[in-house]
């Protein structure tokens, strides 16, 4: 039996030899393409399709791609991303569509030590030996760009009406900050459920206290219902708003109310207005074409740039990892989490990506710019 | 607060609460005549907002899928439990009720697919396609358990609630949706913005409730379901069958629910999972009417539309805190009323 194993394994190294001189390298992919998040997370795996058109290999070396659903469950995920370290054996993994379900991963990345890039947002301070961060910008400077906003345009006072939940929560503490240090003055805070379906006794109590602007912390299509009620009593101010806006339904529902209304936004929703010097000009550009090539279509959605900038970011760690290390050793997992943590000036659709140990966010305020509702088109508002 | 804005606040809370008239009434009448606390009722008027946006946007609506499962299901129960009794005498009439006439609404979706039906097209194809779905849940879940205790059949009516959800889920997806409005008009009195829509709400709550009202009184169906709610044992012996009156209670509460899903689904967006809320602030209605009174419970919902538009305009945060907090004090001028529950006088 000696000679037939010692062969077999000289034959599998001559193979290996031929081929390739080192082992693929795995990505494990998790998204939720069922369950209440699949709304975000099926243009996310569309996104990680365009990411794999765009580049298969680096430096040469073939990239395995892994792809599984969490069902928008947490604990699937966890047990996703368990299955991809211990049976594909991946060295990265990227995921998931909502914070709780890419946290769960991020536990099991950190238990098991393996890099892991998140789609969702995530505790902003972590411990310097946490084995991930997240793609997206940090939520509070989601809310502080469009406040800075507001103040520049020379807003004095300003209403606040947001989802009595942990997202409006999050853009009230914005306007918040904004309020303490003096810059502005909140005159109404009002709230609102995602299911409610009238807002007009919080749109009074706001148009009672005649702010100069409105700024508006919800989500999706119910984010309009705040906009359309405060136009149905003779509002005139101006309304600003977050990332949550920037979605179709929005628009067709708000409308001629929503019309001017001013939201941040990842550079790559207006890319063809962006100067040609601007960073995110080409690489969005790149991702336009990718996606069209892998899906067919044209990219409208906020979210598949994401998924196409976990592999941006992935790709520029893997190539200087790729130096240190051969892919499926437990010393490459380790160099690819080295090589995230000190990702310098790399250019994606939605920021410029500086990684350090102990933040888990890579992006800052470049990561977004302003866009105003003109004529039912998000343009460019620098 | 000035007259004006007490004004539009009441205007608004009336219009919520002729949604939540439609509803509570609706659960009055299922509790009267089968004793089930039917809780995935706003899930139905969810479901028909979601079935008119998918005849909308030109798609087969997620209903199609849900009723023709329901249908087979029900079907497949009824000649179970024929063969069983071996009286298989009325199994055509069986079929055509559980299977055939279901099915009809199916298959006219089927066939208006990616066609302009116009609006009224819609809302009736909308309605006709919920109105199956309770009266099968009833014959799949409930008639099995007819006879249980109010508590039992409360809990499967949870159960049910969260089978429902996950179905939403399956046939109709996570995404949310508005219809279009069913009117934009708008006209001012005294200084005040109305909008048609909203008076359109109101109408219709008005105009199906006194329907209801002429149905119990001059039809024989309406007085079997009056008999069967007021005495279920002496309906009975008076050859008044309950399965039929039950089926009829599902069908008309689903009509109820059902117009209440159309005229809010262009108010505001609907999700799957939307349908709970809603029936739940409809129930406090329906408990303010005892679960017996319609006009009381008429009166209850419309205090609890009222009700929610002021909480939101005095303090937001708390306004579900505020609507829910008020069952409290009700339950218990209710519980010094009705000492005796219906569940002893029964016995």
């Amino acid at each position: 039996m000696r000679w037939y194993r010692s062969s077999a394994a000289i034959a599998v190294a001559a193979i290996m030899a031929a081929g390739t001189a080192r082992a693929d390298i795995t990505v494990g992919f998790v998204t939720s393409l069922s369950g209440p998040g699949s709304s975000i997370g099926i243009p996310y795996g569309r996104g990680m399709d365009a990411a794999y058109a765009y580049a298969d290999t680096v430096d040469g070396q073939k990239i395995k791609l892994v792809r599984l659903d969490d069902g928008t469950d947490p604990s699937t995920a966890a047990r996703d991303a368990r299955k991809l370290i211990e049976d594909d054996k991946v060295d990265i993994l990227i995921g998931t569509a909502t914070t709780p379900s890419a946290s769960a991963m991020m536990a099991v990345a950190n238990e098991l030590k393996v890099p892991m890039i998140s789609l969702s947002p995530l505790k902003a301070s972590q411990s310097s030996d946490a084995w991930g961060i997240s793609v997206v910008q940090p939520p509070p400077l989601m809310v502080s760009v469009p406040v800075e906003r507001m103040v520049r345009d020379g807003v004095k006072t300003v209403g606040f009406i947001g989802f009595s939940d942990a997202w409006g929560d999050l853009v009230y503490g914005g306007a918040k900050r904004a309020a303490d240090a003096g810059k502005i003055k909140l005159v109404a805070t009002e709230r609102y459920a995602r299911t409610d379906t009238s807002v007009t006794g919080q749109a009074l109590r706001i148009f009672a206290a005649h702010p100069d602007a409105v700024l508006i912390g919800g989500s999706g299509t119910q984010a309009a219902l705040p906009i359309l009620a405060l136009a149905q009593l003779g509002y005139k101010g101006k309304f600003y708003g977050t990332p949550a806006l920037l979605n179709a339904d929005f628009i067709r529902l708000g409308g001629k109310a929503a019309e001017g209304v001013v939201v941040s936004a990842g550079p790559v929703m207006v890319a063809a207005q962006l100067p040609a010097d601007h960073y995110a000009k080409k690489i969005s550009l790149t991702f336009f074409d990718a996606y069209k090539r892998a899906t067919g279509q044209v990219s409208t959605n906020a979210f598949s740039p994401y998924g196409f900038d976990t592999w941006v970011l992935f790709l520029d760690a893997a190539k200087r990892a790729l130096t240190k290390a051969k892919p499926g050793t437990q010393e490459f997992r380790a160099a690819l989490r080295d090589a995230i943590f000190a990702t310098k000036g790399v250019d994606g659709t939605n920021g410029i990506y500086n990684c350090h140990p102990g933040s888990a966010y890579c992006s800052d305020q470049r990561g977004l710019v302003l866009v105003r509702l003109v004529d039912g088109k998000w343009t460019y508002a620098p | 607060m000035n007259a004006q804005i007490a004004a539009i606040l009441a205007m608004d809370g009336i219009a919520t609460g002729a949604i939540y008239v439609l509803i509570g009434i609706g659960f009055v009448l299922i509790f009267a005549v089968t004793r089930v606390i039917y809780v995935p009722f706003g899930d139905i008027a969810a479901f028909t907002a979601l079935t008119l946006a998918a005849l909308e946007t030109g798609h087969v609506p997620g209903t199609v899928g849900l009723v023709i499962g329901l249908a087979v299901l029900a079907t497949l129960l009824e000649v179970a439990a024929r063969l069983r009794a071996r009286r298989l005498g009325g199994l055509p009439r069986a079929m055509l009720l559980t299977l055939v006439l279901p099915l009809v609404p199916v298959l006219a979706a089927w066939l208006a697919a990616g066609r302009d039906l116009g609006m009224a097209g819609r809302v009736a194809l909308s309605l006709a396609l919920i109105m199956p779905v309770a009266p099968l849940l009833d014959r799949i879940v409930f008639r099995p358990v007819a006879d249980a205790s109010v508590l039992l059949l409360l809990t499967v009516a949870v159960v049910l609630h969260f089978g429902l959800v996950g179905l939403g889920l399956l046939f109709f997806g996570p995404e949310g949706v508005r219809t279009q409005p069913l009117t934009d008009a708008m006209f001012t009195v005294g200084g005040m913005n109305f909008s048609v829509q909203t008076l359109l709400i109101v109408a219709a709550s008005i105009v199906f409730s006194g329907l209801l009202f002429l149905f119990f009184e001059f039809t024989l169906a309406g007085k079997a379901l009056r008999a069967t709610a007021a005495n279920p044992t002496g309906a009975r012996l008076m050859g008044i069958r309950p399965a039929t009156t039950s089926t009829i209670a599902y069908v008309l509460a689903s009509l109820l629910a059902g117009i209440s899903g159309i005229l809010i689904a262009p108010v505001t967006t609907i999700f799957y999972d939307s349908g709970f809320l809603i029936g739940l602030k409809a129930f406090v209605g329906a408990i303010i009417g005892a679960m017996a009174s319609y006009p009381l419970t008429a009166a209850g919902a419309i205090f609890v539309g009222l009700l929610e538009s002021f909480a939101s305009f005095w303090s937001s945060d708390f306004k579900d805190a505020i609507v829910f907090g008020v069952l409290i004090p009700v339950l218990l001028w209710r519980s010094l009323g009705f000492r005796e529950s219906e569940e002893e006088t029964e016995e």
